[in-house]
């Protein structure tokens, strides 16, 4: 393992460190429990947004606090969900007294940990709310996994519910809007590489020289195929076409229910893309795939909405949700309508992504 | 019901928690190996750290009721393991406390009392149905087998052999499992033929259970 840092057991909190210097107009940091926060909050009459998980995903999450993004991140161990105490302490830290909404990725500890967060704070007062993000196509069945993961959308969910925070929206009304982004994108993932976490010293999984893993997880887990390395061009479509072709998924997701007092479990739907559509097209570096290699992606992805009638009338491309050095992509296109636009368009200052302001 | 009059005390369920700490640190890397095929390699080090936090956290409730010593036990777990292990873990040890709450000793009854509660809390929780390839899967069964030895009359080392010899088959009877919960679910067929690394470490802890409380009473 060749890696830039000191002790395995010390990447996260010294990662911490290093951002709260780095960017001290923007973010202030909490050791133990660990999470980094807007070094403005609370901010007064906004709802909080919260997210949080594994590290190893740089930036998403502790780089994507600030203005018009989250308020407070809680960074696991690498690849490893964190606990409710961050989520809680940090709930307390950005609550203005208007609510905190926690953004959650669909994998079984993320939820588990978030959801004994949610619970605790309220116990305290604190209005919660929460929102899973399970976008992953390459997991095509719910029923006998744990359903698809929360990946690329999560990201672009985070700006748009961080900016309608801004204008005031109420923690139901970002809630409804949470679950509208969630249905509405999709994501799918490829590696090229594996990743070495720091604690293990050695790569997840093992890829040979000519072989890719289409359909990768953030955390190395497996995708729905191995197959032999192809063009950048053969590998857009794949991803693109399963994005685009994939059909209406069902699942059931937990939401907090005010009146019950408990989590029930809801039916969602995703309705599949359609001729017409205008989407959002998001191509995404998984940390060890240089910036020269990410618009050939778009350029083919951008050729092959085209043919399929989908209209791109906003982009993303860069590193935001990597799986720490792995090479390979992936490709997010989340249904765009007027209200997304408008909120996308809003000035965004975290370290990981700045417009506007 | 059980006719033996033996039982666990404070002093042997604060023993329990300590071995189960050395276990967990010297199975550290079996655990993450076992984790490595079908999740992320990082089991072992997760329970490691949470019963170092534990360790920490026990000189201050050693002196208290076995269901404060659980309670705290199960909020250390949740606050140092993380991914789902933690929330699992943590509320094993919750629902244990609160099973045998106030209590500064207990019964065999109280034991099967203290075990069914944690199964069903991570059940609740978990939502994991047996042959899921879980550590369900080796709890299961350990309760079933403790609870029947219990009745039929057997000493309380008897019944905690059955529990330890059915939570090693449960284990074991993880391999051929195609998994349906956690991530390595996402591996389909390629997670059979592996050794569910949660059903080992909840082996490892009833096994240490069942050996702390089988040593101390050989030694009384």
């Amino acid at each position: 393992m060749k890696k830039l840092i000191n002790k395995p057991e010390d990447v996260v909190k010294e990662e911490l460190e290093g951002m709260a210097l780095a960017y001290p107009d923007l973010i202030k940091i909490h050791l133990d429990p660990d999470f980094d926060y807007r070094a403005d909050a609370p901010v007064k009459g906004k709802v909080a947004l919260i997210s949080g998980g594994g590290s190893g995903h740089e930036p998403m999450h502790g780089g994507l606090v600030g203005h018009g993004m989250l308020d407070a991140a809680c960074p696991g161990a690498v690849f490893t969900s964190p606990t409710p105490d961050q989520m809680l302490e940090a709930a307390k830290m950005v609550n203005s007294g208007k609510g905190v909404l926690y953004i959650i990725k669909n994998y079984t500890g993320d939820v588990m940990n978030f959801q004994m967060a949610a619970d605790m704070a309220r116990d305290e007062g604190i209005d919660v709310d929460t929102i899973i993000i399970d976008d992953d196509v390459a997991v095509k069945d719910s029923l006998y996994t744990a359903g698809r993961r929360g990946v690329g959308t999560t990201v672009l969910a985070e700006h748009i519910l961080g900016a309608a925070a801004e204008k005031g929206y109420t923690l139901q009304e970002l809630a409804a809007l949470g679950r509208k982004v969630n249905i509405n994108g999709r994501s799918m993932g490829m590696a090229l590489t594996s990743c070495t976490v720091p604690a293990a010293g050695k790569p997840t999984f093992e890829l040979g020289e000519d072989e890719m893993e289409v359909g990768i997880g953030i955390h190395g887990e497996p995708g729905r195929k191995r197959m032999k390395i192809m063009t950048a061009d053969e590998i857009t479509e794949i991803l693109a076409t399963s994005i685009i072709d994939d059909g209406p998924y069902t699942r059931t997701l937990a939401q907090w229910d005010k009146d019950k007092g408990d989590w029930v479990d809801v039916e969602v739907t995703d309705p599949p893309f359609k001729k017409g559509d205008e989407v959002l097209a998001f191509v995404n570096s998984m940390g060890g795939t240089p910036d020269i290699e990410l618009p050939i992606i778009y350029r083919k992805l951008h050729e092959i909405c085209e043919k399929k009638g989908l209209k791109i009338v906003r982009n993303l491309m860069g590193r935001y949700i990597t799986s720490l050095e792995m090479q390979g992509c992936s490709i997010t296109l989340l249904k765009m309508d007027d209200e997304l636009k408008e909120l996308w368009d809003a000035p965004v200052h975290t370290p990981g992504m700045r417009w506007g302001m | 019901m059980s006719e033996n009059e033996t039982t666990i005390t404070k002093d042997d369920i604060v023993e329990w928690l300590k071995a189960t700490a050395a276990v967990l640190e010297e199975n550290a890397h079996y655990l993450s190996e076992l984790d490595a095929p079908i999740g992320d390699a990082d089991h072992g080090i997760n329970m490691n750290r949470g019963f170092k936090k534990v360790m920490s956290k026990l000189p201050n409730v050693e002196d208290k009721d076995i269901g404060t010593i659980l309670r705290t036990t199960g909020m250390a777990l949740i606050s140092s393991v993380g991914g789902a292990g933690g929330p699992l873990y943590g509320t094993l040890y919750l629902e244990a406390g609160k099973a045998v709450r106030g209590k500064t000793e207990l019964s065999a009854n109280d034991l099967v009392n203290l075990i069914e509660a944690s199964l069903k809390g991570i059940v609740k929780l978990g939502k994991a149905n047996i042959g899921d390839k879980t550590m369900v899967d080796a709890i299961t069964p350990a309760v079933e087998a403790l609870r029947q030895s219990v009745n039929n009359g057997n000493s309380l080392i008897e019944a905690l052999h059955s529990m330890t010899d059915a939570a090693q088959k449960g284990m074991k009877d993880t391999i051929p499992m195609l998994a349906k919960k956690g991530r390595a679910s996402y591996l389909g067929e390629r997670s059979i033929g592996h050794q569910d690394p949660g059903a080992t470490s909840s082996y490892l802890v009833l096994k240490t259970l069942s050996e702390t409380i089988e040593s101390r009473h050989a030694s009384k």
